[in-house]
């Protein structure tokens, strides 16, 4: 365990690895709460795609609703509602104020309040996502707000920015290096990328993606189902 | 009364949602209205001796309550013509709700109170009184709105905090007054209106895309 940041080599940045002899994470709630999956990265890396791609995989199988934090415009709703099969009574925006972050991590009220008019209007439900608005690497949600959290980075901002950590690549639940796609059109090795988020983030994934050859986002949507299937059932 | 209980209550950064709310200065900004610190101290000083006026009665009349409030209730739907700005308002009564029950024990106020008559409960709540109640409605009011303007039109920040320290005579005078007057009638409580106020967050609750709820 090195949770005091530190150097391995003259190559590297400092950094802090997680407690590998603790297990980060809180139980999961029991039903019939809906698990909430907060999904955040910096901007156009591709969060409403990718919660369209989980919407058309998981939309048949799970009662599930959408939270964006995002500017919302009428093409966002068109987007999701054309790409996700998800009608619109099952997607609620909430203003931010210009500050995207403020409202998944210091004052959750407007967010929280969304979740709880979904589950009152539509009854229960066993997944929300909570889509953050796009902001920067240091963005990450709070946990009154979500279940799990997944940091969506893509390679054309740069094979760096998983060495360059931020609490988003280092502690989020899941790692999605989005539009693969794009790798050899910008020069991004993905070999770095892996090797420079396994030395970031310890034991906790990371998936490789590219919605382009992968619709359904499978590895995210299989990561989704086990947490589901995971939950304590209701007594 | 602790000092520092009213501190913990009037804190911009208490998670109660004020944060995507800008008191009506988006539509200002949008309509051409606020451009510079000086168009804003104007705003603010309009919004106080509106807004804040009436905001500070109730929240001082809620403080001197023990229960129903509905009559308060119904006082502040009566002086808000605006539907979006009832909406605005007891949103944010919700939210302040929320997060007063997670710091002290609170009487019954409905799902979704007006946010002044939230406010005066949950100081009556802290062991406030009607005057810091009202101090922290009145100021509310006006440092919301201040600090969506530096984040909306990039205005120096020093400046912008030099006009709320230059109001606080009058939220203190306003907090007073209002006090003074939790025995008087609601009827009788003050009912001053922004008819600019009420007409911008209407419009401004019809735009497709907006960074503050209000």
């Amino acid at each position: 365990m090195h949770p005091e940041p530190h150097e391995h080599g003259p190559d590297e940045a400092p950094h802090s690895h997680p407690d590998p002899g603790v297990d980060p994470h809180a139980p999961l709630p029991a039903a019939p709460r809906a698990l909430r999956i907060g999904i955040g990265g910096p901007v156009g890396s591709g969060k409403t795609a990718l919660v369209a791609a989980l919407c058309r995989a998981l939309g048949a199988e799970l009662r599930l609703a959408v939270v964006t934090n995002d500017i919302y415009t009428t093409e966002d709703a068109d987007f999701l509602l054309r790409n996700g099969v998800l009608p619109a009574e099952r997607i609620r925006a909430v203003e931010t104020g210009c500050c995207p972050h403020t409202a998944i991590r210091d004052d959750i009220s407007a967010n929280l309040d969304a979740v709880e008019d979904l589950e009152a209007a539509l009854g229960p439900l066993e997944l929300v996502l909570v889509e953050s608005g796009g902001d920067n690497l240091t963005a990450t949600f709070s946990k009154g707000l979500i279940d799990r959290q997944i940091f969506v980075v893509d390679v054309a901002g740069g094979d760096k920015v998983p060495r360059k950590g931020g609490p988003g690549v280092t502690t989020a639940d899941l790692l999605v290096i989005n539009k693969t796609d794009l790798a050899p059109l910008v020069g991004a090795d993905l070999a770095v990328m892996d090797r420079d988020a396994r030395a970031r983030r310890g034991d906790l994934p990371t998936v490789f993606l590219s919605l382009v050859q992968d619709r359904a986002a499978a590895p995210v949507a299989d990561w989704i189902r086990a947490l589901v299937a995971a939950r304590v059932p209701a007594p | 009364m602790s000092l520092a209980t009213l501190l913990v209550l009037a804190d911009g950064r208490l998670p109660a949602g004020g944060h995507a709310h800008s008191g009506g200065l988006e539509a200002a900004v949008a309509a051409g209205r606020v451009r510079d610190v000086g168009d804003l101290g104007g705003f603010l000083r309009g919004r106080l001796h509106t807004t804040g006026l009436v905001s500070a009665a109730f929240a001082a009349g809620a403080c001197a309550r023990t229960g129903d409030f509905r009559d308060l209730d119904r006082g502040l739907d009566a002086r808000t013509p605006s539907p979006a700005l009832r909406r605005a308002s007891r949103a944010q009564g919700r939210a302040l709700l929320r997060a007063g029950r997670a710091m002290w024990s609170l009487p019954e106020l409905g799902r979704e109170p007006h946010h002044p008559v939230a406010l005066g409960a949950l100081a009556a709540a802290a062991g406030l009184g009607p005057r810091e109640a009202a101090v922290a409605a009145a100021h509310g009011t006006v440092s919301g709105p201040a600090g969506a303007a530096v984040r909306l039109l990039g205005l120096d920040p020093y400046a912008v905090h030099a006009l709320l320290a230059r109001l606080a005579p009058e939220i203190d005078r306003i907090a007073a007054d209002a006090a003074a007057r939790t025995d008087d009638p609601v009827d009788d409580l003050p009912a001053a209106g922004a008819p600019l106020l009420d007409l911008g967050a209407e419009l401004h609750a019809t735009w497709e895309v907006r960074l503050f709820a209000s």
